[in-house]
């Protein structure tokens, strides 16, 4: 060996930014299987969110509340702008639409005890509404889907609020899909399909197109039902100000936008990455259309993908939002990607926290699972008390950040108490970057 | 009159009622006839109904008439729009005239008859209801079809039973085209005698034998990489 001083310096190995370890890995495998990757979840590349806003807090000339003493609303309605009997919800949370099906009975069901606790609504999903899941959600909001799977005028006549789902922001555009793995007895019957056959949720609905046909859509809803329940109209974040507009025009009560980071259950991967917005990129369109019609407040906004504890809460109330959704994070606090499971996560060729094949339907945890020896690990009560604590901490966060901005409504949060710490999140924000006036695009 | 003496045999004028009045009145009811007067093309007429009421509309209807329909005959003497009888569960509907699209879309049970024609997707998503059709229905019909059955006595348009999966299809006329994993298949005795019942149940004059069966190939029921166009 050449002494120290006659070794020649060498450069370290070095990945391609474009062509990174991630990227190769894929490459390989679709040459090696001639097939696209199927998973679920939402977007994991990095994207503009959240974390790139920051509150200012009170100061000088911004009196702040006193913490746990001063009281601080996160109670909410929604739905009041026809409905006789909109949904009344303690905190500005809600579990987003998930179907029994891609989840265990189980899980569904935790997500109604963990939702009921914490005093606010959970969602059906592609695939009906069963009697476990109305039993354990006092506020159960029920999902008209393209594919009307398990659709029937009585569960829509027992739902506290109806949900017509455009889109979701995993995939604007496209419909569900529950491979054959998940379809057992129930959920074949359930659906009116053969068992084992792979679904493939319709992406359109099959009787209505486009915001003129919604109208009359919503309105026989409205006459099936007696106009006493909300109706939700959800879409993909995609033309969010124009989605938004349309929705309010077609007799919305709410409007639910989903970012691209939102959850699915199973949909390709390039579809989930490269179709649709972040939700921090949607949330100002949509409430400007809201505020060009007048309606801001009175067709209430509920956001999602990828809220993960109270300040993206807060954040989203100070951009105009009534109420989150969260999903993912719902699934987290029941359980998902625990790492207890590491080693079953390692047999299945993953690492807790990164498992995201949950259409195969070998959920370690037992949530997106069907096969009962594995739902069965998943205790209901147990984990729903999670949901239920995580909810509420979510919500004294909320609660933190509001009064340290001097509000005694969560929903008085502003964008004025923003800044960004991004151009970008700036501009899609419309909040001035950190420490300067500047707010790109005004 | 008002909704609250609505009676058998009662006649429901639009007119002089509001639809929600109409319909509240309807789906009220636990037996009886009710006859729609002047109805002008309204949606969601008689929709939601739950129970073995016979409602007659008197003229043309609109988009999702007798939606969601339980138990309950409905009879429209006249056209009607978009959606009619969506997601039927059970019960009868007639219409005498012509249908828009998406007639008789995912519903689950019941009798849907179009004594003319119906256009493009009827019996989209079907999920267990069964449809006779006197004339023709355009393209798409029975698109992505569950179960049931769709009998059509005239022709049927581009792509019939595209996506189909287990629901029945009979066809007398020509059929322009068949869509992705739709198949003619073999008319067995037991296809023989639904289609024989589903006919005299419509009241539709047809002779079996003229009919064809289609039904799906099931290549597509699986995902693999042949199919992922």
């Amino acid at each position: 060996m050449d002494a120290p001083e006659n070794r020649k310096p060498q450069t370290l190995p070095r990945y391609s930014a474009t062509f990174d370890p991630h990227t190769l890995s894929e490459i390989r495998r679709a040459a090696a299987t001639g097939i696209y990757d199927i998973r679920g979840g939402g977007a994991k590349r990095k994207v503009p969110h959240f974390d790139d806003l920051l509150f200012l807090g009170a100061s000088m000339s911004r009196y702040p509340l006193e913490g746990y003493r001063e009281a601080c609303n996160t109670a909410v309605t929604l739905g009041n702008r026809f409905a006789k009997k909109p949904i009344e919800l303690k905190i500005p949370i809600t579990i987003a639409g998930m179907s029994f099906g891609s989840l265990s009975g189980q899980a569904k069901e935790a997500l109604g005890r963990g939702a009921n606790m914490a005093g606010t609504s959970t969602t059906t999903g592609d695939g009906g509404m069963t009697p476990e899941e109305r039993g354990h959600s006092e506020q159960l909001v029920y999902q008209y889907l393209p594919s009307r799977y398990g659709m029937n005028p009585d569960d829509l006549r027992k739902a506290d609020a109806i949900e017509v789902v455009v889109g979701q922001g995993a995939k604007p555009g496209g419909g569900g899909m529950l491979l054959g793995q998940k379809i057992n007895d129930r959920v074949a019957q359930m659906r009116t399909l053969p068992k084992g056959v792979d679904q493939r949720s319709a992406c359109r609905h099959p009787d209505w197109t486009g915001p003129d046909d919604l109208e009359i859509k919503i309105g026989e809803l409205r006459e099936i039902t007696g106009w006493q329940v909300p109706i939700y109209v959800k879409v993909g974040a995609a033309r969010p100000y124009y989605d938004t507009a349309l929705s309010v025009k077609a007799g919305a009560d709410v409007v639910v936008l989903d970012g691209m980071q939102g959850g699915t259950a199973a949909t390709q991967d390039v579809f989930i990455e490269h179709v649709g917005l972040p939700i921090l990129a949607a949330i100002r369109p949509a409430v400007q259309a809201l505020k060009d019609l007048g309606m801001h407040r009175k067709v209430q906004l509920v956001v999602s993908g990828g809220v993960r504890n109270g300040a993206d809460v807060a954040k989203c109330l100070a951009l105009g939002a009534d109420a989150v959704s969260i999903g993912t994070a719902a699934l987290v606090a029941l359980g998902d990607n625990d790492p207890a499971y590491e080693a079953e996560y390692n047999a299945l060729g993953t690492t807790a926290g990164a498992y995201d094949d949950w259409h195969e339907g070998n959920d370690p945890a037992g949530i997106t699972t069907q096969v009962p020896e594995l739902a069965a690990r998943l205790d209901p009560v147990k984990a729903g008390q999670r949901l239920a604590n995580f909810l509420n901490v979510m919500t004294l966060e909320c609660q933190t950040i509001a009064r340290a901005c001097g509000k005694s409504d969560v929903h008085n949060l502003e964008p004025e108490d923003l800044v960004a710490l991004t151009v970008e999140a700036a501009a899609m924000a419309q909040v001035p970057l950190a420490g300067t006036s500047w707010v790109p695009g005004s | 009159m008002t909704t609250d003496n609505a009676t058998r045999n009662s006649n429901l004028d639009l007119d002089n009622l509001p639809l929600r009045d109409l319909n509240a009145a309807l789906q009220g009811a636990e037996e009886g006839g009710f006859t729609v007067l002047n109805p002008g093309g309204a949606h969601a007429l008689a929709c939601g109904l739950d129970a073995p009421v016979e409602v007659t509309i008197k003229g043309h209807a609109g988009y999702y008439c007798a939606g969601m329909n339980k138990h309950a005959t409905v009879t429209i003497e006249g056209n009607a729009s978009t959606g009619l009888a969506e997601n039927m569960m059970s019960g009868t509907v007639r219409v005498k005239g012509n249908v828009s699209q998406s007639a008789g879309a995912t519903a689950h049970g019941g009798l849907l008859i179009i004594e003319g024609d119906a256009s493009a997707r009827c019996g989209i998503s079907l999920k267990g209801a069964e449809i006779v059709v006197g004339g023709s229905v355009g393209h798409m019909s029975a698109f992505m079809a569950q179960a049931g059955a769709l009998v059509v006595c005239g022709d049927a348009g581009e792509a019939l039973g595209d996506s189909i999966y287990e629901a029945r299809l009979y066809v007398r006329g020509t059929v322009a085209s068949l869509g992705a994993d739709c198949i003619e298949k073999e008319m067995r005795d037991e296809h023989r005698t639904q289609l024989a019942d589903l006919l005299a149940r419509a009241g539709m004059d047809a002779d079996v034998a003229d009919f064809r069966r289609y039904g799906s190939a099931r290549q597509l029921y699986n995902f693999k990489i042949d199919n992922a166009y």
